[in-house]
């Protein structure tokens, strides 16, 4: 063949292949939308995680998509307190029968099914253990007196003083509670959050209550998802690198933002109502909340978390509760709550019904021996 | 001389091979000039401006999870107005308007019942008219009667299905694959109600729930959930069309392009009605940037309506 028919036929052939390119790219499945990042309005570095953590240790459970597998319905109820009691000495950690002693003296303490006290204690117990989730009565499986880990005696840092507006919101707060406790409520604003059907245990970070400790993960790329039972709402964390939402939406569960280190996913959250008594009173314009999740084995999950608030704390401390899966027999239910909270409208109907009666409201500060 | 015939037949070839090529490309983005027949339509190919304006989707090969099933993932919300009334009907003014003005009005909107009626058995008709008319009414005095009045969206209590797909929220679907894939979520503004979507259950529902004991799975590309186990206490609507206890609903999921599920749902109950219904309408993903779910925990925006009866007042 002579030159010129080779280009004669090299044209087409040529003209074939990128035509055919061009159908070939022009089909192509459509790949998932880049999130847009943006770095300068990321928190800035998150605490370290707490020393011997697990969040280091390997992990085999993975999602299809290659993130750390936290998926399934978890409970995270134990009697081990939140400071570490006195008569345990400076030891973080129990052999085995000083823990067995350990939680049967407070199990004993937190048992609904005491009749000790006489009858008023005894009706401030409300519920029996029947309605109890009784996992709350085992301490953890590490056996720690304590569920602060840091600072390393257990216990929650000094306070430094707060402002006198701040004292002005807690007063106005205890004498509320003081007369929810006499039965004598003047409004529905009396009650906290969770008597309202607000918020209740899905308010981070996540504590033990008395029950409906589960909390369900779901995942899904880009996101992780998690729904506690009460108060019926789902956190819907981007891991994705999305900067927070603006400084002047505020939400009573506070704006998530998650990313992977290894194989924990570490979530830091703004944007907390400043309204609300947010956890443990902190001031919510300077609270800051990173928590982190890690997948132990098939059963576990180590929660922890760690605060600060130089409004409120000389230092930050951290927190690590163990989350189980629950039986698989097991669910979490629909904890409905507002739906039917018959408690506001019997809470204050019968202090009306009583100032009627001409009874006058004798505050109560604190009810006795209520758990 | 063969050589330029070669050539001619190579240049001809060529170019006819262009021709066709370039006839073959799709034309994303294209703006039809003209009106077009209705596209017989192949995926990618863009469908007439007419079948768009009729609410025709071409077909759709929807983006997967590594499953293989359609990936629903995203924040949806519809823009039906049935959350008013679920049949035909006309703007009405809100509450108050010698108040309000505008505020509160709610805009005409048309049927998204399949044959546009809901088939009522003659008898429960009665309580649709009076559902309607207490709509706007509360009182919790009583234990007993505490349901009895109002409708329960009105007093910020979860919508139940389908109602929660049809509000002026959104919602997200969440949607996992693999092993640990026996649950998908779908987190509500409205209320922060969630349900939990038991994939591939055979279990029946424990006890009754607000937002239903919902059981899915996949036909083809469409996610099916199966919902029972009703709290009778919802309404479907803000006209009062209501149900009982033995409510019985399946949706359907269908992905029909990349911004939107075509939405199903049959409705079944025999105390209420006389055969089970059917309502569609689509959903649409939210394409803002960095969309997100906010909070309408509206609890606190009705306290003062269902409580203040009981609220300490001075004495005047």
């Amino acid at each position: 063949m002579t030159h010129r028919s080779v280009v004669a036929l090299g044209i087409p052939l040529i003209v074939i292949a990128f035509g055919s390119l061009s159908l070939v790219m022009s089909q192509a499945p459509q790949t998932a939308r880049k999130a847009a990042t943006d770095t300068q309005s990321r928190a800035a570095t998150p605490p370290a995680a707490a020393p011997d953590s697990p969040a280091a240790k390997p992990s085999g459970f993975r999602t299809p998509w290659g993130d750390p597998d936290l998926q399934g319905v978890w409970n995270d109820a134990t009697s081990t307190p939140l400071q570490r009691p006195t008569g345990v000495g400076s030891k973080d950690v129990l052999n085995g029968e000083e823990a067995e002693e350990f939680q049967d003296q407070i199990a004993n303490r937190l048992s609904r099914d005491r009749r000790d006290g006489g009858s008023e204690v005894d009706v401030n117990r409300a519920y029996n253990e029947h309605w109890m989730d009784s996992r709350r009565l085992k301490v953890t499986a590490d056996h720690r007196t304590s569920l602060i880990v840091d600072p390393p005696d257990g216990n929650i840092p000094p306070l430094v003083p707060i402002s006198a507006e701040r004292q002005k919101e807690r007063d106005e707060r205890a004498a509320a509670l003081a007369r929810f406790n006499a039965g004598m409520p003047n409004t529905y604003l009396d009650f906290d959050l969770p008597i309202r059907c607000v918020v209740r245990t899905d308010m981070p970070p996540y504590m033990p209550i008395i029950y409906n400790n589960d909390f369900q993960i779901v995942q899904s790329p880009g996101y992780v998802v998690i729904a506690p039972e009460m108060i019926h709402s789902a956190r819907i964390i981007p891991v994705d690198g999305r900067p927070h939402i603006g400084k002047n939406l505020r939400e009573w569960l506070g704006d998530s933002r998650g990313h992977w280190e290894g194989n924990t996913l570490v979530i830091e959250t703004t944007n907390f109502r400043p309204d609300t008594n947010i956890f443990q009173d902190a001031d919510a314009a300077t609270f800051r909340l990173t928590e982190r999740f890690t997948r132990v084995d098939a059963r576990t999950i180590n929660y922890e978390y760690t605060v600060e608030d130089p409004h409120t704390w000389t230092r930050p401390w951290t927190v690590r509760i163990p989350w189980t899966r629950i039986d698989p027999a097991e669910q979490m239910y629909e904890y409905a709550c507002y739906e039917d909270n018959y408690d506001v409208s019997h809470f204050l109907g019968g202090a009306r019904d009583r100032e009627r009666r001409g009874e006058v409201a004798q505050p109560i500060p604190h009810l006795p021996s209520v758990q | 001389m063969p050589n330029r015939l070669l050539s001619v037949v190579g240049a001809c070839f060529t170019i006819c091979l262009a021709v066709v090529t370039l006839a073959l490309m799709p034309a994303a983005g294209q703006q039809a000039a003209t009106p077009q027949q209705p596209a017989a339509g192949q995926p990618g190919q863009s469908p007439s401006q007419h079948a768009l304006d009729v609410g025709q989707f071409p077909p759709y090969k929807p983006a997967r999870l590594p499953d293989g099933h359609p990936d629903l993932n995203g924040y949806w919300q519809s823009l039906v107005s049935a959350d008013w009334d679920l049949q035909d009907h006309e703007a009405q003014p809100g509450p108050k308007p010698e108040l309000n003005g505008v505020y509160g009005a709610g805009p005409a909107g048309q049927s998204i019942v399949e044959g546009g009626e809901i088939p009522y058995r003659p008898e429960a008709l009665a309580k649709k008219k009076k559902n309607f008319e207490t709509r706007a009414m509360v009182d919790v005095s009583n234990d007993k009667t505490w349901h009895n009045l109002g409708d329960p969206e009105m007093k910020c209590y979860m919508p139940g299905v389908p109602r929660a797909n049809y509000l002026p929220y959104p919602f997200r679907i969440v949607q996992s694959a693999g092993a640990s894939s026996s649950y998908m979520l779908i987190s509500y503004e409205f209320a922060s109600a969630t349900r939990i979507v038991r994939m591939n259950s055979k279990d029946e529902a424990p006890i009754p729930s607000w937002m239903g004991w919902s059981r899915g799975r996949w036909e083809g590309d469409t996610l099916v959930i199966d919902v029972t186990g009703f709290r009778e206490e919802t309404w479907f609507d803000r006209a009062g069309d209501y149900h009982s206890d033995e409510l019985h609903v399946v949706e359907r999921y269908t992905p029909v392009s990349p911004f939107h599920l075509m939405y199903e749902a049959t409705i079944e109950d025999p105390k209420v009605f006389t055969r089970p219904w059917k309502i569609r309408f689509p959903l649409y993903r939210h394409m803002e940037k960095d969309f997100q779910l906010l909070e309408f925990k509206c609890q606190p925006f009705t306290e003062e309506m269902l409580y203040g009866r009981f609220v300490k007042r001075p004495a005047s």
